[in-house]
């Protein structure tokens, strides 16, 4: 009893009080800031994922793994990530980055909030995960978010532990084969309206699997996606400023 | 006997590997395993109509590994060896899935996880028939692939007689991305191209722990030597990501029994451990930091005092809600007795890691089979003989405390850096064969590398502990009730795509 109360001093409240301007570590990378046209063609040669171009020189945030193998390439400093973690978009294109890019409006603008989804879901979001081949690091970010620290329930958005329950799905992973029917099937039994979020480089693009022969992508050609949230993995604090700002919330 | 002996990252020439008769080889490996050596791997590989098989065995208490190979056609049979030496089951398997080699009389033939390049394209992963069990009052509970949480997937098929689990069948293979042949094909000693990223995403939870494996392996097998302060930066990474994982177990344990106090305290604790590894690293699950010849970041003195305060902090947050929660009698009851595996099954089965340790096998890579630093800074094994959901538990408990010690030692001693953190490679040693083991937070991780003529990986074979202990699972939670599954499951929290690759 007495330790339960010296815990809970201990604790203290843990939340993180404003989720849209929470800092995070200098170390972390994320949206790169490109300083230059065009770079030495090794830039694209060292990237794992094709994401990089050299002339122009720009960098697909729905392929990039962020690694920074192409800063480290990067002679004359062109490439450097950014600590800049709201890099989602409701637009594929939006996330292909160059030196024409402005950092600060991207942040502000590349998620667009759609009227009808704040109507339907602006206070009450509920989510389907469905993880198709993913390595098991987007899926427990994805966990994390509703952690004590970043707490995605106070906005209303959760996880349904059932499709007939949800107002979309949350998919991470590259779609394997042997993923791809019961991907379409969870996608079906949600009642509409719903939403396709794609979370993490492999969901958006097949990442560094893109190569594989193991991969049954058609269900993400098929169908429209709503939200592209980047990042391998995906950091918390991306995720729910990305789905606040679709909802309007 | 002549089996060739070598040691953890001790590259062997493919031709000292003895080539023996699919009889001898029987014998042998059944020999072997009679003298309390242990299978760590038996895998094949594509040589025109044949397949090449090779074996290997660890003999703990010398700190040995055994090798030996040989030869059979595709579709050929051969007497099983899972009926004497039932740690073979899943070998056994995937040799029959990948190849169509028959072991026959083998107990349950069934795919393993219906990867790309099966021997069988028409078996597909939809219509796999589960195993029935009839009976009045008997039913089935399917649950999967998709979860309701945030889970990878993987098909559950319960037997159960009211509540009681009779059996459980797993199937896995959903997560199946072809990463070992991915890995051969972006791996090139030629032009110094290494693909640690994909090893990164073998596990992603287990980033540092199969990246470790994977270095070690194009490191030995090309004789590079890491210098000593790299060395030990990669085993305070293995180790916070040991703490880190075993910590956020601690809270999904806590929260499968309702004790939500332990769920949150638990899960703010994980935040700062997974945060230290993005202080080192910018990647809170440690992706970029392991790089092929070193460590891809350094510790610098600020950081350095920045870990030791947090450590410090994790170290008295975990101990006092720990020892908080397993003196509840409540916490006890639900977690005393459930889902037990004997000590005399986990070592029939072939158990790895924490889960083995648990049920009383005292295995452990660190001090078996030391690797890196771990040769000059020796882990001390720790095990349990219960081998039920508090074994796993408080274990856990234990081992975050070992490794927050472990971290302070060598934050202490890190060695002073004269040479580049990063060691460049040089050309690899041809026709070689290297076997390559890390204990991750689940156990043993393998990693197998082969090399052509040219120095060229013509065969990479990576073994997640989780292809050990999923058997381990379904055994630990018959005649538990089925409520109970999610709290069994928690408590060995395995790998589907390591399992599935």
């Amino acid at each position: 009893m007495f330790n339960l109360l010296k815990i809970r001093f201990n604790q203290g409240n843990q939340a993180i009080p404003d989720i849209r301007t929470a800092k995070i570590n200098d170390m972390f990378r994320g949206i790169p800031y490109i300083a230059t046209e065009s770079a030495d063609k090794t830039v694209e040669s060292v990237c794992p994922t094709g994401a990089v171009k050299s002339t122009p020189l720009s960098i697909d945030m729905g392929k990039c793994i962020f690694c920074a193998d192409c800063e480290k390439a990067c002679k004359k400093n062109e490439i450097k990530f950014t600590n800049l973690y709201k890099m989602s978009s409701t637009s594929r294109e939006k996330l292909i980055v160059n030196m024409h890019t402005d950092l600060k409006s991207y942040e502000k603008t590349a998620v667009q909030t759609r009227k009808d989804l704040k109507k339907f879901f602006g206070r009450s979001l509920k989510l389907r995960s469905v993880s198709a081949g993913g390595c098991n690091a987007c899926e427990m970010e994805l966990n994390a978010c509703s952690n004590v620290n970043f707490d995605m329930g106070r906005f209303g958005i959760d996880i349904a532990p059932s499709p007939r329950h949800a107002d979309g799905i949350i998919v991470t992973g590259p779609v394997s084969e042997n993923m791809a029917c019961a991907l379409e099937d969870t996608y079906l039994a949600v009642p509409e309206p719903k939403i396709i979020i794609l979370a993490g480089t492999c969901a958006i693009s097949g990442g560094l699997f893109y190569k594989s022969p193991a991969l049954n992508r058609s269900f993400i050609d098929k169908y429209k996606t709503d939200l592209f949230i980047p990042g391998c993995p995906v950091h918390p604090l991306t995720v729910i400023n990305a789905v606040l700002s679709l909802i309007g919330a | 006997m002549k089996w060739a002996e070598t040691k953890n990252n001790k590259p062997l020439k493919i031709d000292d590997i003895p080539h023996i008769g699919i009889k001898e080889f029987i014998d042998d490996a059944e020999l072997l395993a009679k003298q309390k050596n242990r299978l760590v791997s038996l895998f094949g590989m594509n040589n025109n109509n044949n397949v090449t098989i090779y074996c290997v065995f660890a003999d703990d208490e010398n700190s040995k590994l055994l090798i030996a190979s040989t030869e059979l056609k595709k579709g050929e049979s051969y007497r099983s060896i899972t009926l004497n030496v039932p740690s073979f089951a899943m070998f056994e398997r995937e040799l029959h899935e990948e190849f169509g080699i028959i072991p026959k009389n083998h107990p349950w033939l069934k795919p393993v996880r219906y990867s790309h390049n099966r021997f069988d394209k028409a078996s597909r992963i939809e219509n796999y028939p589960f195993f029935k069990m009839d009976g009045e009052e008997v039913h089935e509970v399917a649950v999967g692939p998709v979860h309701a949480g945030i889970i990878e997937p993987g098909h559950f098929r319960f037997m159960c007689h009211g509540e009681t689990i009779h059996h459980l069948e797993i199937q896995l293979g959903y997560q199946h991305r072809d990463i070992e042949s991915l890995i051969l094909q972006s791996s090139s000693f030629a032009d110094k191209k290494f693909t640690t990223h994909l090893a990164e995403s073998i596990a992603g939870d287990t980033a540092i722990g199969h990246t470790s494996a994977y270095v070690q392996a194009i490191e030995s097998i090309s004789d590079c030597k890491v210098s000593l302060r790299a060395q030990s930066i990669r085993a305070i990474a293995l180790e916070l990501e040991r703490i880190g994982i075993h910590i956020g177990d601690l809270g999904a344990i806590s929260n499968d029994i309702g004790y939500l106090m332990g769920n949150a305290v638990f899960g703010a604790t994980r935040t700062l451990a997974i945060n230290s590894m993005l202080a080192i690293c910018g990647s809170r699950f440690g992706k970029g930091l392991i790089k092929v010849g070193g460590c891809g970041f350094d510790i610098y003195p600020d950081l350095k005092e920045n870990l030791i305060r947090t450590l410090t902090k994790i170290d008295s947050d975990v101990t006092l809600m720990s020892e908080t929660m397993l003196s509840h009698a409540t916490v006890l009851s639900r977690l005393e007795t459930t889902g037990i595996v004997d000590p005399h099954t986990a070592g029939e089965i072939g158990m790895a890691g924490l889960a083995a340790r648990a049920s009383g096998l005292p295995i452990d890579v660190r001090s078996d089979h030391p690797f890196g630093i771990y040769r000059y800074y020796p882990v001390y094994k720790t095990s349990i003989e219960n081998g039920d959901v508090f074994a796993r538990t408080y274990l856990r408990y234990t081992e975050i405390k070992n490794s927050i010690k472990f971290i302070f030692e060598q934050l202490e001693n890190l060695p002073d850096s004269n040479e580049p953190l990063v060691q460049p490679v040089q050309n690899s040693t041809p026709d070689s064969f290297t076997v390559s083991m890390v204990e991750g937070w689940r156990g043993e991780i393998t990693h197998c590398a082969i090399t052509d003529s040219n120095g060229e990986l013509i065969r990479y074979k990576i073994k997640d502990p989780s292809l050990n202990n999923w058997f381990a699972l379904a055994l630990a939670v018959r005649n538990n009730a089925i409520s109970d599954f999610p709290l069994c499951n928690k408590s060995f929290n395995l790998s589907y795509c390591g399992f599935d690759l």
